[in-house]
């Protein structure tokens, strides 16, 4: 390039005059530019992907792991057993509310009042009593109390202990305080309390912060305030006003008093989220830390999660009974579509002779595949339903729906694979005698096996992540037994989503996004598989 | 490799068709229920409950609203029909028809109260509203003087000037739902103003101010986190579990908090019902006891634990009424 600009000679020919070099350089430019556009576009499109995976992740991730208690139970004659002792029939009928609630108010015998102890109560999961049930059921000798028996936590205070109702600030008392009981209250007074508030940067205290004059004035830290909790002589105390030069303050642990109000060893800590914005109170949160202090909890792998069906409690809903229920589905879907669209493609495609007949029927299956696929769902209310009047909710019916949904796919996918299979083979197979069915079976099918797989792989991926055909056949539903057959009720992964999405309680939204992780596992299992059966069946021509 | 091939076609061929051939056996034996949304979280809770603590199986329900449930509960007798329908308003005479019609007799559940609340981000400014402003917000047609025209209100400022000056936006529920039908009779018909013609009370605007945000209350309440402007309409369970990011409106200076739900102070409050399909009773097992189940002490109590869940119990005297036309099975009457 640089040799033939050297060359005045050539500076006016065609290929290297200043109009052509303009031209090239222009023709780079939008090579370039072309280029460039389609990178970032592969780029937007990865940045979009990772933003949705990690969003997921970081939401779903702590769904797979909960906090469990470890109470000691009283499992005894007298609580299980009947007038005969104990018996397989007793442990089947025992109160086992009775049981979780005597063993979680064990832990805080000091605790009165109704509203408290409902609380308190509270703490557990309502699932507790039937998982011990179940586990008392299934292994008796557990009634031994060798093993300790974890038991749910409730939702709330598992949210609290993965740090997601509020962040908290603590302080170390530097200085001595005196604390005094007067008429049920205690009352903090020292300048050091004060010190410590004044630490806190959050600006619901400024006042508490300016000077002296907080202390002076008073304030009242109500609900709608940060909550301030003192830890002293292993008790909790809430602050609930700050008056001159003292604190007033009530117990949500008791702590010991001595004869000398002095107290050295203390520290205060700030929640931020007043407690009117959270579904957790103070007293909660404290009586939840005084159990991990006595280790009692303890944070497992949520076997729970994989191990149950839907639920209204976020601790008791498991998945597995929507993995059962799209298993079932998608088997149904698969040995009705695969057949029926391969046994199709291959008619239209080898035997069919090309005339008006079979021009419609073409037409009629690429139309069909671009049919929204809730047209489907009416289709199987009014046939298989109304009609035939097969069970509602049953995966069979699904099943049924979503094949009628993914046979244009499968045929129109398959009709191509079986087009890209060059004549010659066709040809040389028939030029050695071969019918046209062992052509077709012996030659044409098995090269054509690839292509094939991936399209009913596609149309399966599609029919995998559909609620709408479902919706009007009654599998949208809140199905609480995992399905043991084609016939029984069932639901499948993303109407499980769709209704977690829905549930009030916010510890659904976790169980929503590591419900979206399994069936992206659930995708990604398939496709391997469409590729591990690819491989084995691909031959090169 | 082949012949496998040809094996694996024909077998799952005839796996297909043997699918499609199979003996429907018409035998049910856990319960079918469909209807309200609003009525959905508390159902499932006591199902769930119900399968746990008694013999029978867990029973299936679906969220369909409660004029969809209806009319599969009142489309005929039969296993393939729904045993109960959810309902967050009371059945509709024409209903009743329907049902009588098609030889189903429906028997009334009365389950308790549920508030319907105005709620926003509680980054948003506070709402004290009167019943009339948001008639006035929210009507299709208002009485300017004297004459009805569009509405012409953008801001609730322009409504009345103590009110905040922001856009009015309002998210709320289709016109399919319960709780837009409990909505407009106990706010858009009580707050009619004079000179609007009875019939055309109920009309909501569709200008794009208020917008039909579809059955999910859930995806109202984020949408309301994200824009702190929005007012929601939604039942005060979701107001109740959200408590953290939601403050809910003052409706003629009540706060829309239990205590003022359950003492009948809170003007927007309305039943919550279920209805047992008579001729099921000793077909599908269960159904009688489900129903004992859902009004017992512990479910929809005082202290039930349908509480938790949001639902505002009926007093005790009423629960015991329910609880005898649950045991007489007493058909419901028109009203």
């Amino acid at each position: 390039m640089t040799d033939f600009s050297n060359q005045p000679e050539s500076a006016n020919t065609i290929h290297t005059g200043v109009a052509a070099r303009r031209r090239l350089k222009a023709r780079y430019r939008s090579e370039w530019i072309f280029k460039t556009l389609s990178f970032s576009a592969i780029g937007v499109s990865i940045a979009f992907l990772l933003f949705l995976f990690t969003t997921i992740f970081v939401q779903g991730w702590p769904a797979f792991t909960y906090n469990f208690v470890q109470l000691p139970l009283e499992l005894n004659e007298t609580t299980i057993g009947n007038q005969n002792g104990i018996s397989p029939e007793s442990i089947h009928n025992a109160d086992y509310d009775a049981i979780v609630r005597t063993a979680i108010r064990a832990q805080f015998p000091q605790v009165s009042g109704r509203s408290a102890k409902r609380a308190l109560s509270g703490l557990v999961s309502p699932g507790a009593p039937v998982l011990l049930r179940e586990a008392l059921i299934e292994d008796p000798e557990q009634l031994n109390g060798q093993k300790p028996l974890s038991l749910p936590l409730s939702d709330f205070a598992d949210l609290y202990l993965k740090g997601q109702i509020s962040h908290s600030e603590y302080r170390t008392g530097t200085a001595p305080v005196n604390i005094e009981a007067s008429s049920g209250n205690f009352q903090i007074s020292g300048t050091a309390l004060l010190s410590a508030l004044k630490n806190f940067t959050n600006p619901a205290l400024q006042g508490a912060q300016q000077e002296n004059s907080a202390f002076n004035a008073g304030i009242a830290l109500d609900r709608d305030m940060p909550s301030i909790l003192f830890y002293a002589n292993g008790g909790v105390l809430k602050l609930e006003t700050l008056g001159p030069g003292f604190a007033s303050a009530r117990a949500l642990l008791p702590l010991t008093l001595t004869k000398n109000p002095e107290v050295v060893d203390w520290q205060i800590r700030l929640i931020e989220v007043p407690e009117a914005n959270r579904n957790f109170s103070d007293q909660e949160i404290v009586w939840t830390d005084a159990l991990v202090e006595r280790q009692l909890v303890q944070s497992q792998f949520n076997t729970l999660f994989f191990t149950k069906g839907a639920s209204r409690e976020p601790e008791m809903a498991g998945i597995l009974g929507a993995v059962v229920g799209t298993a079932l589905t998608l088997i149904v879907t698969l040995s009705l579509s695969f057949p029926l669209g391969v046994a199709a493609a291959v008619y239209l495609e080898e035997f069919a002779p090309r005339n008006r007949w079979t021009a419609l029927v073409e037409v009629n299956i690429n139309n069909l595949a671009a049919v929204p696929s809730i047209v489907f769902g009416l289709l199987g209310l009014a046939v298989f339903l109304t009609f035939f009047g097969m069970p509602r909710s049953a995966p069979l019916v699904g099943g049924m729906v979503l094949a009628l949904m993914t046979l244009p796919t499968i045929i129109i996918a398959s009709r191509a694979a079986l087009r890209a299979v060059p004549p010659s083979i066709r040809e040389a197979a028939l030029g050695i005698g071969a019918s046209k069915m062992q052509v077709v079976l012996h030659h044409v099918l098995p090269l054509a096996m690839p292509g094939i797989l991936t399209g009913t792989i596609i149309g399966m991926a599609q029919a995998l992540g559909e609620t709408a055909p479902l919706l009007m056949i009654g599998m949208v539903a809140f199905v609480v037994d995992i399905p043991g057959g084609f016939t029984d009720p069932a639901t499948v992964l993303p109407v499980q989503i769709f209704m977690w999405a829905d549930f009030p309680e916010p510890a659904f939204q976790q169980r929503t996004s590591a419900a979206i992780m399994v069936l992206l596992a659930f995708l990604v299992a398939m496709n391997a598989l469409a590729v591990v059966l690819r491989k084995q069946f691909e031959r090169r021509w | 490799m082949k012949t496998s091939l040809t094996v694996l076609a024909i077998a799952l061929a005839s796996f297909g068709s043997l699918m499609t051939g199979v003996a429907l056996a018409q035998s049910r034996d856990q319960l079918q229920i469909v209807g309200s949304s609003t009525v959905f979280p508390f159902a499932t809770s006591v199902a769930e409950r119900f399968g746990q603590t008694t013999g029978f199986p867990t029973p299936i329900i679906e969220s369909t609203g409660s004029g969809g449930g209806l009319k599969l509960f009142c489309a005929g007798v039969g296993t393939n029909t729904p045993d109960i329908a959810n309902a967050s308003r009371r059945i509709k005479n024409s209903e009743i028809e329907t049902c009588i019609a098609n030889g189903v007799t429906p028997v009334q559940v009365r389950i308790g109260f549920d508030g319907i609340v105005l709620a926003n981000s509680k980054s948003g400014p506070e709402f004290n509203l009167s019943r009339e402003q948001i008639f006035s917000a929210l009507a299709r047609n208002i009485i300017v003087e004297g004459k009805p025209v569009a509405n012409p209100y953008r801001q609730w400022s322009e409504i009345d000037p103590s009110l905040p000056d922001v856009a009015i936006e309002v998210l709320g529920p289709p016109p399919t739902s319960g709780t837009r039908d409990a909505f407009v009779e106990l706010v858009m018909h009580e707050a009619c103003q004079d000179g609007i013609e009875e019939n055309k009370c109920g009309d909501i605007r569709e200008d794009g101010v208020y917008v039909d945000a579809g059955e999910n209350d859930n995806l109202i309440v984020q949408k309301l986190a994200a824009n702190s402007s929005a007012i929601g309409i939604f039942g005060f369970s979701f107001l109740d579990q959200n408590a953290d990011t939601l403050h809910g409106a003052i409706v003629d200076d009540v706060k829309p908090e239990f205590e003022n739900i359950a003492a009948g102070t809170y003007p927007i409050a309305r039943s919550l019902y279920f209805y047992i399909k008579k001729e099921h009773v000793g077909v599908i097992p269960g159904i009688v006891e489900y129903a004992l189940t859902f009004t017992s002490e512990g479910a929809a109590g005082e202290d039930g634990y349908l509480g938790e869940k949001g639902l505002i119990p009926l007093s005790d005297e009423d629960r015991q009424t329910v609880i005898a036309d649950i045991n007489n099975l007493t058909p419901v009457q028109k009203y």
